[in-house]
């Protein structure tokens, strides 16, 4: 670690009166990762804004390289030499490669003229110099998500910046990926790059970073060496509190529990020949990597993609499942990993979230019977815990706990049988998780089967009664949990095709 | 490497096909299709002067349509441009007519008449952050209205050929009756496809279109650039009144409504996408051109301008179908 480039300090910001940063802090060495870490609203993107110039500070002091500076646009930022990663990936999918890396500064012919052939030459320079194998000439819609964010990281470094910041870039990576950005995120360390390092996964802090700052609620909690520390001691941090997340010690289901749902060689795109039994009253964990097909393999279940092969049996009898309705009908719900793009009409209210799959069952003749709807969504409110000053209140203003809250009461007031929470927490902030967790030990108490889709292994040892591991679109393991650990799910996603056949 | 030299050996043609867009070439073999088909139909249509009507028909709606193809490749819309095409028009006419300004003046006014209205829908859209279509849509009543009141409601003459001031028709129709106007329409469609494609406010337009909020955080001022397109838009459709009132001498109040629609249908049979992000000039040409040779040819094979709208409204569909299959196979 170099010398100290950024401080920040007694940083407040608030909007419409509402204070989201209070005396906030941050420090930055050059060729350090620095972790930035807190739950959601904790403050980190507004103090990341504020450091990149899309907010302007009410408060405090940004020194940078030993002067202190007030941006007020991301180019004045970036000019200056800090450069910012996005979550939500900032692409113009319509324009090329090398039109998107050098966006905003074009080399110009004569003055006037856009020069192409060159910002595509010094692209392929970048693009050697990070060891990538992108073409500048492609249109940037042709690009996997993993190989848009190398376009991205080459943007920052290629603004000659000093700082990069990184919001949660794991999130949309395969595993190979992620190794394949850790590796330049360490070339870019060693070039005397400070890093800043935004992320929910303690898994990768270990893994990349220096340092963590913890923020909470809008203001410093601390700092401290990734290296000395302890993942409970950084969670502590977060929370406030020591957060339990032992792994269940065996499964909850009675021996004599009847199967709710059998699936036997379900085949749908590179899914192939995947069988499973969901018992009443337990919770099947779905593990493995990043596009192992788990999502894939639910959606079929659900009639949302095509079913190429296979049955499904619903109490031991046949059904036909080609759409979501069919799914529905069956008692099947589906809590989609992503909530605002499937899971809910984030402009409309909970109210008609949370009718919207039963609607039919509340009508008078033709007409919406309102008042029987607020009545069974306040019952659902209140038994959900759901945070929401009134049922009219808009989805989109809740936080992301309630608003996965909301979903599961859509299925709830459905009645459904069988629940698939596909990632239920993710976005979600620790103390919301174990609220979702008691809701879904609550659900398969009362009789309900849930399978769950989790990329976070803790997560699946903490919830399943039995797991499923699935590797590169194939079934390769089941476990019981009294077997499961870790290690053991870790070795089955990633058994590959011809192993998993001798397993 | 493996990958490089598989792109090295990406053969031409493809490289081709993708510059040019696969939805212009069908454009433009659909366009040859229609001539072809018209001519093999009606013998009289074979006439050099029945193409100088096709061009006579494409100057206004062409003009209209390669300014509109810059607000719709941001993602928005402009629909004053019919019934602005015609306010300029008029207020040009009235300072000739009733103040006895030169003609060359009122052309200029024409034109700042048009530069300020889409400097307006800028400002709304961009600034204010209105969506662009009810911004427009007030403007297209607000010119239609502001019209009529400039002439009180009475029709506007302009100067024709044999006049001292009707100079400014040899722009359009040369006094040898060679249509002057295609080489107009091509020259500035040409410039406008290198801003599109060549320069800044071109590839920011573009790239604002694709994604506005990336645009904007890396760092370009796409406040200014959307206001642009608006601006040049409004300035095109000024053109498209000269256009008009150079082709077609008396100009009434309160018309213009629906050629904006002509324009847009041009747009985006041309391969523009409604979504922002994608779109050229030529296709936009080519868009128009179709447009304008079912208008003029349909009647030579008996059926009456009416029939246009509809077959219009066909072509239209398929475009846009094509487009929306396309972007699909795309994501």
């Amino acid at each position: 670690m170099g010398e100290v480039i950024l401080q920040m300090r007694g940083i407040d910001k608030s909007f419409a009166g509402v204070p989201a940063l209070k005396k906030a802090q941050f420090e930055l060495r050059s060729g350090e990762v620095h972790a930035l870490m807190g739950e959601n609203g904790a403050g980190k993107s507004t103090l990341m804004k504020i450091l990149t110039g899309i907010y302007r500070r009410d408060a405090g002091e940004v020194i940078f390289a030993g002067k202190s500076v007030v941006y007020t646009s991301p180019r004045e930022a970036q000019e200056a030499g800090i450069a910012m990663v996005h979550q939500e990936l900032n692409m113009m999918h319509h324009l090329t490669v090398a039109q998107n890396l050098f966006i905003g500064r074009e080399t110009m012919k004569l003055g006037i003229f856009t020069d192409d052939a060159d910002t595509e030459a010094k692209a392929s320079e970048l693009f050697q110099l990070l060891n990538i194998d992108i073409d500048p000439e492609e249109l940037m819609g042709n690009l996997t998500v993993g190989r848009q964010q190398m376009v991205e990281i080459a943007k920052a470094i290629s603004s000659k910046a000093r700082i990069i910041i990184f919001d949660e870039p794991t999130a949309a990576l395969t595993e190979s990926e992620t190794k394949e950005l850790f590796k330049i995120i360490r070339d870019l360390k060693a070039k005397g790059i400070g890093i800043i390092y935004i992320s929910h996964r303690m898994d990768e802090l270990k893994a990349i970073t220096d340092r963590v700052t913890v923020m909470r609620d809008g203001e410093y909690v601390g700092t401290v060496i990734t290296r000395d520390s302890t993942k409970d001691e950084i969670i502590r941090m977060m929370v406030g509190r020591t957060v339990f997340e032992a792994p269940k010690e065996k499964s909850n289901v009675k021996a004599d529990a009847p199967v709710v749902l059998e699936v036997r060689g379900l085949c749908a795109g590179f899914v192939k020949d995947v069988s499973f039994a969901l018992h009443k009253g337990e919770i099947l964990g779905f593990a493995g990597l990043m596009g192992a097909g788990r999502t894939e393999t639910a959606r079929a279940l659900f009639g949302a993609d095509k079913m190429d092969g296979g049955q499904i049996l619903i109490h031991g009898k046949k059904v036909e499942i080609h759409t979501p309705q069919d799914a529905v009908a069956n008692g099947i719900g589906y809590l989609s990993e992503d909530r605002k793009r499937y899971g809910l009409v984030v402009q409309k209210t909970v109210q008609e979230n949370t009718m919207l799959a039963t609607i039919e069952k509340y009508m008078h003749g033709i007409l919406v019977d309102d008042a029987s709807c607020e009545t069974e969504t306040e019952s659902y409110i209140k038994r959900l815990r759901i945070k929401t000053p009134s049922v009219q209140e808009e989805v989109s203003h809740l936080s992301g706990g309630n608003q996965q809250k909301v979903v599961i009461a859509k299925w709830l007031v459905r009645d459904s049988e069988i629940l698939i929470f596909d990632e239920p927490t993710r976005g979600i902030d620790v103390g919301a998780k174990s609220e979702i967790y008691a809701l879904m030990n609550e659900l398969v108490e009362k009789g309900k089967s849930i399978i769950m889709i989790s990329s976070e292994l803790p997560e699946i040892l903490r919830m399943s009664d039995r797991i499923v591991v699935m590797s590169e679109g194939r079934k390769t393991g089941e476990l019981s949990i009294e077997e499961a650990s870790q290690e053991k799910i870790m070795h089955y996603a990633t058994l590959r095709e011809h192993e998993s056949a001798a397993s | 490497m493996e990958k490089g030299t598989q792109q090295a050996a990406r053969p031409a043609w493809k490289k081709l096909l993708q510059s040019v867009g696969m939805q212009k070439l069908i454009v433009f073999l659909a366009l040859i299709a229609i001539y072809v088909f018209f001519s093999i139909a009606s013998e009289p249509f074979r006439s050099k002067e029945t193409l100088v009507s096709i061009f006579d028909a494409s100057y206004y709606i062409g003009f209209m349509a390669i300014g509109v193809t810059f607000v719709i490749i941001t993602g928005g819309i402009d629909l004053s441009i019919g019934t602005l095409t015609i306010c300029t028009a008029l207020i040009g006419g009235t300072l000739h007519d009733t103040y006895g300004w030169p003609i060359g003046l009122c052309l200029l006014a024409v034109l700042a008449v048009g530069l300020f209205f889409g400097l307006l829908n800028g400002l709304m859209v961009s600034v204010l952050r209105l969506p662009s279509f009810i911004a427009t849509l007030g403007t297209m009543m607000v010119t239609r209205g502001l019209g009529s009141i400039i002439t009180k409601t009475q029709s506007v003459t302009y100067p024709l050929a044999s006049d001292v001031d009707g100079w400014y028709r040899t722009f359009f129709r040369s006094p040898d009756n060679f249509p002057t106007g295609i080489v107009l329409l091509l020259v500035l469609a040409v410039i406008m496809a290198i801003v599109l494609n060549k320069t800044r406010p071109g590839r920011y337009i573009l790239s604002l279109g694709s994604n506005r909020e990336a645009t904007r955080l890396s760092g370009v001022n796409v406040v200014k650039w959307e206001c642009l397109a608006y601006v040049i838009s409004g300035g095109f459709a000024a053109l498209a009144g000269i256009a008009y009132a150079a082709t077609y001498s008396t100009l009434m109040p309160g018309t213009g409504n629906g050629f904006e629609l002509d324009a847009i249908a041009g747009v985006v049979i041309g391969g523009t996408s409604l979504a922002g992000g994608v779109g050229s000039v030529a296709g936009t040409l080519l868009g128009v051109f179709i447009m304008s040779t079912l208008k003029v040819g349909l009647p030579f094979i008996d059926l009456q301008p009416h029939y246009q709208l509809f077959i219009t409204g066909l072509v239209l569909i398929a475009a846009v179908y094509i487009d929306v299959r396309n972007s699909r196979k795309r994501t």
